[in-house]
């Protein structure tokens, strides 16, 4: 059959930055093509650029043709690609709230009982054919086979009748041929995810091709006729979706690099020196630990870190990783039991968790890790001055704390040399450092500090590969010279199996299994796309 | 000619008008007859008479709350105190400390409602701030009418009660300060040095309280509130130090006003207190979330160089009085000034 739409050697790069190579791939009427892909793998960005999104074309255009309908298509904007029969149901609704069912399906295309006042006023002044919209909106629903009420207001609806009412916007286009989906979901309670693969079925059914995109691979492998797989912006594996299973498909998304492998086995031994046994008292015991991070919320964790080991935490953006971190630091509002060395330590309370010796670095370097005006010496310095009194001189027997400048200039001057801070001098301003230097302060900062337990989230994040390299080396070599137990929070993997002990995915709010570094890719990919428990590896060492 | 904008730029270019306008009349003054030692002498006296109520300014740009355009609270406080003081009868130096440790206490009081009220809305401090000065002059105007005050020299000599709109600190502590150590070099050049003492110690005082632990933890959060709170500080509690202290100042300074000016103003006489004191900090450099006592100290004498000697010179030369036109132009201009570069930024 003739393809619906054809991608051929999509290519697009930002700036010096590359996020897509040569992606071609063919969607023919009636199929569902699932696209799956870890973050940043260049699944949004596919779909910009179908879409004629702005930034697309700001940022200089796309390489590649698309053919859409056997003709090549070339949109000038997002309406352009609506009108030619493209659909786009997007992870954030764009519904509004006050507006019913219907309102919102015919949103800017109601049908209109003409009026004389449209020669003087313009199109403008029509007045709504209720009765021809709620018709409309009646098909389109009928054709979802849900039944929603085509009269209540959006805000009023359960979030799957909204993920419902997106779609049925969609549909209710004339000549739509190609339905985009991104995380539909990823919202929805697992009954109503079922409805909404039911409805795809009945519309692919009737000749519509789907683009589904999804982290979910169960449904992924359940729903789609064909899948196929992007990692960093190329296409890796183009296959029916027949006959493969959930663990091929994370195989393949995550990447089996072989060097990557080895690298690890060399290294292994190197790394559990200090980790204790299992054993011995966990240093840090987390219990039901939920916290309220937007985009990264952690519904109930829990966690046991042993003492002096170097634990990742790792997972999919937004499934919550970031927010375990933030929410004990006390940043983020938090609830749930976490004891360290067996006590319990107080939630919210910034300045309690740092009295009991623990530090974070945070991924936000310079909105939470930096005073981008102030030097470097008030950087690193200024958490220990206020937290353990260093750098600060007694006068009037302790009725005053002076700040010792000259102090603080030393600390910051042995951390340049201790890290390789390239700067002009411990004056210069953190905000006028490279991306990876600001994170050696940060880092330096945690280490002024001398933390028993030490978070660390992103680190190297933004930064480039001899800085990476260092900072991972720094992170392990504290490690092992002071027994410091390391909590690291990373989206690449690799980086995590290179340094950690163990490695914890988390995913919707919860640790889905903690593994040994040893353990094969794949294994953590099942895990990251939340895989059900019958097809989860035996947790090997892990707690969960 | 690159390095002229370099020093434009990072001068300030109103700063630069400003500067060059204020020599330009200290030129011309000799000129039409102005009595040149005894206008310098006047731009002391009113350094030290706003001084203080300018470094006001600081710890509330500093711990990122803004400039205060709520000054006149600490001004209200102020009052209340030299009022007190003057019921209480206590003439001299024993007056003078009554009135300033009665505003400070009230200061203090004042100070942190209105620091529990700016916690409040954090982000748009110095709107409310604006109100709260506003509207506290109002209640208070209701305040002078009914406190049950009794000394002769300050209530309506006809009705016996409610105090007066202007009263008189003669016979009290007037020029306490002013005349402390005051010495005289030639014809008109008077120096008050007790004044200008006062004002570089308190603001050595604020130097210092910004080189101390918790100084430097207020400077950070007005610098990065999140970076302060991932250490471990209140940032809310940081914040209504800064404005309590703010306050405590404003209070201080209008005390240190009186005794130069002679007189004690009331009901809407502290409504528009706030903005010189702004406009002096901005002149001297200073911006929405960064001031240094230099900035005060710089701004303190050119903004009132510019208001002694504008009316001296233009009445001199004009026979008319320029003068308030000037100064309205001056500070609502510098204000206006600081608060777009500000928006700029924050972009």
């Amino acid at each position: 059959m003739e393809p619906i739409l054809s991608l051929r050697g999509i290519g697009k790069r930002f700036f010096a930055n590359r996020v897509l190579a040569d992606v071609s791939f063919d969607v023919a009427p009636g199929e569902i093509v699932g696209l799956v892909g870890e973050n940043g793998a260049g699944k949004s960005t596919l779909m910009k650029i179908l879409f004629a999104m702005p930034e697309i074309n700001e940022t200089g255009g796309f390489e590649g043709t698309i053919l859409f309908n056997g003709h090549p298509a070339r949109f000038k904007d997002s309406f352009d690609a609506l009108d030619a029969g493209i659909g786009m149901v997007h992870q954030e609704f764009s519904l509004i709230p006050g507006f019913t069912t219907t309102e919102n399906i015919l949103l800017n295309r109601e049908s209109v009982n003409r009026s004389f006042l449209v020669d003087i006023f313009g199109p403008r002044i029509n007045g709504l054919d209720r009765a021809a919209m709620d018709d409309r909106s009646r098909k389109a629903i009928a054709k979802l086979g849900v039944a929603l009420d085509p009269d209540m207001l959006i805000k009023e609806m359960p979030v799957g009748h909204k993920q419902f009412t997106e779609i049925a916007r969609e549909l209710c286009r004339e000549r739509v041929k190609l339905i985009v989906l991104d995380e539909p979901t990823a919202v929805l309670t697992e009954s109503e995810a079922e409805v909404l693969l039911g409805t795809l079925r009945l519309l692919a059914a009737e000749g519509i091709a789907i683009i589904f995109i999804s982290h979910r691979l169960r449904e992924v492998v359940e729903l789609c006729d064909r899948v196929v797989v992007l990692r960093d912006g190329r296409k890796i594996q183009d296959f029916p979706a027949r006959g493969t299973s959930i663990k091929e498909i994370a195989s393949l998304m995550v990447g089996r690099s072989v060097e990557a492998q080895a690298k690890v086995d060399a290294e292994s031994e190197l790394r559990s020196v200090n980790a204790g046994t299992e054993g011995e008292r966990p240093i840090l015991e987390v219990e039901g630990l939920w916290v309220d991070m937007p985009g990264e919320t952690v519904r109930s964790v829990n966690l046991l870190v042993r003492r002096g080991e170097i634990l990742g935490i790792g997972g999919l953006a937004g499934q919550g990783k970031l927010g375990i971190a933030n929410g004990i630091m006390g940043l983020m509002p938090a609830g749930g039991s976490v004891l360290l060395n067996g006590v319990p330590l107080p939630l919210n309370a910034p300045r309690a968790v740092l009295d009991r010796s623990m530090a974070f670095v945070s991924e936000d370097r310079r909105g939470v890790g930096l005073l981008l005006d102030e030097g470097i010496d008030w950087n690193i310095a200024f958490t220990a001055m206020q937290v353990q009194d260093k750098y600060v001189r007694p006068l009037l027997g302790g009725l005053f704390k002076w700040r010792s400048d000259s102090a603080m200039v030393q600390l910051a001057q042995e951390y340049i040399q201790l890290l390789e801070i390239k700067c002009t001098g411990p004056k210069q301003r953190a905000g006028a450092l490279s991306g990876g230097n600001q994170q050696k302060v940060c880092l330096a900062k945690a280490f002024a500090l001398r933390p028993d337990v030490l978070f660390v989230s992103e680190p190297t994040r933004g930064i480039d590969i001899g800085a990476k390299h260092l900072v991972l080396e720094t992170l392990k070599k504290y490690n092992h010279e002071y027994g410091t137990t390391i909590i690291m929070v990373s989206s690449e993997l690799e980086e995590l199996r290179s340094i950690c002990d163990r490695i914890a995915i988390v995913y919707e709010g919860r640790i889905e299994g903690i593994l040994p570094h040893t353990e094969p890719l794949e294994h953590f990919g099942i895990l990251m796309a939340g895989a059900d428990r019958d097809e989860r590896p035996a947790p090997a060492g892990g707690e969960s | 000619m690159e390095a002229v904008r370099r020093f434009i730029s990072s001068f300030g270019l109103p700063r630069l008008l400003i500067t060059v306008f204020l020599l330009l009349l200290f030129a011309v003054a000799p000129m039409v007859g102005v009595d040149l030692p005894s206008s310098l002498s006047d731009v002391l006296i009113r350094v030290g008479m706003n001084g203080i109520m300018v470094l006001a300014m600081v710890p509330m740009i500093q711990s990122g709350c803004g400039l205060n355009f709520g000054l006149s609270l600490g001004v209200l406080a102020g009052l209340l105190g030299s009022t007190i003081s003057i019921e209480t009868g206590a003439v001299g130096m024993a007056g003078f400390l009554t009135a300033i440790l009665v505003g400070q206490g009230f200061g203090a009081l004042f100070g942190f409602g209105y620091g529990k009220l700016l916690n409040r809305v954090k982000g748009g401090e110095m709107m409310i701030a604006t109100y709260v000065g506003f509207s506290s002059v109002m209640v208070m105007c209701i305040a002078w009418v009914v406190l049950p005050f009794k000394s002769p020299t300050m209530i309506w000599g006809y009705g016996g009660s409610g105090l007066r709109t202007t009263i008189s600190v003669e016979g009290f502590w007037r020029h306490i300060l002013d005349d402390f150590l005051a010495f005289r070099l030639g014809q008109g050049f008077k120096v008050p040095t007790g004044a200008l003492l006062v004002f570089l110690l308190v603001a050595l005082a604020v130097w210092a309280f910004f080189h101390l632990k918790l100084g430097t933890a207020i400077t950070a959060v007005g610098l990065n509130p999140t970076y302060a709170k991932a250490s471990g500080i209140n940032i809310n509690r940081m914040r209504i130090i800064s404005v309590m202290m703010s306050t405590m100042l404003g209070a201080l300074g209008i005390v240190v006003f009186q005794q130069s000016f002679g007189f004690i103003q009331l009901y809407d006489g502290p409504l528009y207190m706030a903005f010189p004191a702004v406009a002096a900090i901005l002149i001297g450099g200073a911006s929405v979330n960064k001031a240094t006592l230099v900035h005060v100290i710089i701004g303190t004498m050119l903004y009132q160089g510019i208001l002694t000697m504008t009316p001296e010179v233009f009445n001199a030369v004009l026979k008319i009085d320029m003068s308030d036109v000037i100064r309205v132009i001056v500070s609502n201009g510098m204000i206006l000034y600081a608060l777009t570069r500000t928006m700029k930024v924050a972009k």
